[in-house]
């Protein structure tokens, strides 16, 4: 699965994008964002407030209920603020 | 007409294009959003504006789409900056046109009020404390929400 992380989102984690394996047991955003947590202490913080976080699965914004598969493109970040 | 570019626009030339050779058109009605610099401890020096490649022209075409669909436009146009941006200059172009006013102003306040809320920006802000993460606003929420439907 590939992983984008946008603005301060980015700055947390560390990294723009990711590749990463998806676990069999994982099947909504809501358990990747739950395993994410687990992967590093900057992910853990990056995602402590789920409130300040927005997710666009194959470029589409969708709920945390929504569900991923392995050659999904997830991209995590905060409410936007442009215009 | 949607575009995502780190270049400045000519607002002018601009309009003169999305009009041209068109003699239906009545009205054009037009929104520039510019860098703001709020002065005090709140200086701001300079802007920087990150965005999702792909995704940002796929929300922008799509709120362009919706704009048609609720009023008879003749043409419409959004251009959206990014990259590193001073106080005064432009960051975003909203341009609408139509056989009257009406329709024109109101697809126009639409699609400034939809972009803000659903295209993926983010501003940082270079201030005197350092960079910041612009915060999104209630007040944008709250101006998207006046229009019924949602998308």
């Amino acid at each position: 699965m590939r992983l984008l992380y946008f603005a301060w989102l980015r700055a947390r984690v560390g990294c723009a994008e990711e590749e990463v394996a998806l676990p069999p047991q994982i099947h909504d955003v809501a358990g990747l964002l739950d395993w994410l947590r687990t992967r590093s202490d900057r992910h853990a913080e990056a995602l402590c407030n789920l409130g300040l976080v927005r997710v666009a699965v194959n470029q589409d914004y969708v709920g945390f209920g929504h569900p991923v598969r392995e050659s999904d493109e997830v991209a995590l970040f905060p409410p936007v603020t442009g215009g | 007409m949607i575009r995502v570019q780190r270049e400045d626009f000519d607002v002018g030339a601009e309009l003169e294009r999305l009009t041209a050779g068109n003699h239906r058109i009545g009205g054009v009605a037009s929104f520039v959003g510019l860098v703001r610099d709020m002065g005090g401890s709140d200086r701001v020096a300079a802007l920087n504006l990150e965005h999702y490649p792909g995704m940002t022209e796929r929300k922008l075409a799509e709120i362009e789409a919706e704009a048609h669909r609720r009023w008879p436009l003749d043409a419409a146009l959004i251009i959206h900056r990014y990259g590193r941006l001073e106080p005064g200059d432009q960051i975003v172009l909203v341009a609408t046109a139509s056989s009257h006013r009406e329709a024109a102003l109101a697809a126009c306040q639409f699609l400034i009020d939809w972009l803000k809320t659903e295209a993926p920006f983010w501003k940082s802000e270079a201030t005197p404390a350092g960079e910041r993460w612009v915060k999104a606003r209630a007040e944008d929420d709250a101006a998207r929400a006046r229009w019924t439907p949602p998308l």
